[in-house]
């Protein structure tokens, strides 16, 4: 069988719908964090097989790498974020941190 | 001539035009080193920054009228962008002289120097922000402007508040920018370019799937709804507004949101103009799918969400927060006709915002300062202790309602003109009814301070008011509000030579 384009959108929707599910259910904020790796990959794999499949079109390798630096960024600085929560609370469950509602 | 030297004459001819953004870093780079070389000054951070962000102002002068596509169409340098840099750089500067004089954020002997040096980061996203027309420009600034904010929400990070303020905020804000970035990978896919204006054209050819840019579209509105903190995008806004430095909640109450507006206008209009021929509604380009009645209902729940929740906040800080969702859904009324009459009153609208909701915070910060909270109980009889600082209070959260002689009436009044213009005459009621419940909760304050009788207490009771310099900046403030109110025609001359976009 040929792998085509509708396999790949397909890996990248399973991919974001995980990274999704991940989010809404997962109680540890690295864990939140790495759900969210997932939805930023998935977006990647859409670029690149667009890409792929569409003549080479070099615009959609170049913007999954642009993704692939900034997600990188972002969690170093998500991860600070989190060490500090971890200083302060002394565990990053993310349901037990909510002082601020209303 | 080669193609290689093709671009680096377009490189080099850009350049000069990309001169504010270059004199940002600068400041930037500038403000991180003197901070590391003399330690024994604590402020001299600032300082760069405040001086390095007025030259930055004066060389953006220069693009005033300019009307360019840099860099091979990446960004554009358009009197739009122009007027929303000036907004960025006003804010930023305002900001940074506000942060000075706030002693939550002094205590413990803390460093300040990264502070500044990442508000003049935050204005850079900003300022890329308010011209890409590309999607890889959009999302890079987006990152740059949210990667800064994530770490000033929590920059006061033994505050138990503060630090969860930031761990919600960075991860609303990275999960609405990873849904973005999936939508844009979906226009992608069915245009096979990443450039607005060239997607607006394979749009208008009509040999594209319409479905995946409908997609598409609506997960990149999540990522813009979440800056402009749009119901039902708007989780983050209260929790992160109440727990972080108040000068950072009134930088994201304003100049954030003004970004997100920016690129948000900008985008969809790019996005679905129709060929310059018609002037009639730029949002029926994709039939069958009603983009202004998705945009009449964000704006609705906006408002009514926004002043709804408000009325039974118990913190100032909170409140405001609601208020300034509450903003929101007024400018994206205008957003709804999206015609040049609507995006001037965006414009004028936002350079009141600016002055009467920074001038609300500022307020709340040097009562703060004071009084340590910002719990409304707290608030009683403040009128009687701190006279001066009350009534300036009173005068914006008056103008923050929308009352006669202050700017925020001049800046509803033509936002309600332009969407009767278009004929939506039940969004205008819906409207100007959210006004009126905007009051209660706005009198809820001062009655607070005016009219409830002082608690008996005495430790409790001393006068204060605040030092001469920050006091000044606070009827400078006002004073403005007062102007703009009753003298506005410059502004909005500004703001009516400042719709023109690139094409």
């Amino acid at each position: 069988m040929e792998i085509g384009l509708t396999h790949f959108l397909i890996i990248s929707g399973i991919l974001f719908s995980l990274g999704l599910f991940g989010i809404a259910t997962r109680k540890n904020a690295i864990m939140v964090l790495m759900s969210m790796e997932l939805i930023l990959n998935s977006a990647n794999i859409n670029f690149i097989a667009f890409s792929r499949f569409g003549g080479f079109n070099m615009e959609g390798q170049i913007a999954a790498l642009f993704v692939i630096i900034l997600a990188a960024a972002e969690v170093a600085v998500a991860l600070a974020i989190v060490l500090n929560i971890y200083q302060n609370y002394h565990h990053v469950n993310v349901d037990e941190i909510n002082k601020l509602k209303g | 001539m080669t193609i290689t030297q093709s671009y680096l004459n377009n490189l080099m001819a850009s350049v000069g035009y990309f001169a504010p953004e270059i004199a940002i870093v600068v400041t930037f780079i500038v403000a991180i080193l003197f901070d590391l070389m003399f330690k024994k000054s604590k402020n001299i951070a600032a300082y760069i920054s405040i001086i390095g962000l007025i030259i930055t102002g004066f060389i953006l002068s220069g693009n005033i009228g300019i009307s360019k596509s840099l860099f091979d169409g990446l960004i554009v340098v358009d009197p739009y962008s122009t007027f929303f840099k000036f907004l960025f750089l006003i804010t930023t500067i305002l900001i940074m002289v506000m942060s000075l004089s706030y002693k939550e954020l002094y205590d413990n002997n803390r460093k300040v120097g990264e502070y500044y040096s990442m508000l003049v980061g935050i204005t850079f996203g900003m300022f890329l922000l308010a011209s890409a027309v590309n999607l890889i420009t959009i999302y890079l600034s987006i990152e740059i402007l949210s990667l800064s904010s994530y770490v000033l929400a929590g920059y006061t990070k033994e505050i138990r508040r503060a630090s969860e303020a930031s761990l919600k905020y960075v991860i609303y804000g990275s999960l609405s920018s990873g849904i973005m970035v999936y939508g844009m990978s979906l226009l992608y896919g069915a245009t096979m370019t990443l450039d607005v204006a060239k997607i607006n054209v394979a749009i208008l050819s009509g040999h594209v799937e319409l479905f995946p840019i409908i997609i598409g579209g609506l997960m990149i509105l999540v990522g813009f709804g979440y800056k402009m903190s749009a119901v039902p995008f708007h989780y983050w806004t209260p929790d992160v507004y109440e727990g972080a430095p108040i000068t950072i909640t009134s930088y994201l109450s304003v100049a954030s949101k003004a970004a997100g507006f920016a690129v948000f206008i900008r985008f969809f209009k790019d996005l679905y103009l129709l060929p310059a021929t018609s002037d009639i509604n730029i949002w029926n380009t994709i039939s069958n799918f009603h983009w202004q009645t998705i945009v009449a209902v964000l704006s609705v729940l906006t408002m009514t969400v926004g002043n709804f929740v408000a009325l039974w906040q118990e913190n100032v800080k909170r409140l405001l927060a609601y208020s300034s969702i509450a903003h929101a859904g007024y400018i994206l009324m205008a957003v709804v006709v999206m015609t040049n009459v609507g995006i001037t009153s965006i414009l004028l609208y936002f350079v009141f915002y600016m002055i009467m909701n920074l001038g609300a915070f500022f307020v709340a910060q040097l009562f703060a300062n004071k009084i340590g909270s910002d719990d409304l109980k707290d608030y009683i009889g403040l009128g009687y202790r701190s006279p001066v600082l009350a009534v300036l209070m009173t005068v914006f959260l008056i103008s923050l309602t929308g009352l006669p002689p202050t700017a925020g009436f001049i800046g509803k009044f033509y936002i309600f003109t332009a969407v009767l213009d278009k004929g939506f005459v039940w969004l205008a009621v819906i409207g100007v009814l959210n006004s009126v419940v905007s009051l209660f909760y706005y009198a809820k304050i001062f009655r607070n301070m005016f009219l409830r009788s002082v608690a008996d207490d005495t430790k409790n009771n001393f006068k204060f008011s605040a030092p001469a310099f920050p006091l000044s900046i606070a009827y400078v403030l006002a004073f403005a509000t007062i102007l703009f109110g009753l003298y506005f025609s410059p502004i909005l001359n500004w703001a009516e030579n400042s719709v023109t976009m690139f094409k």
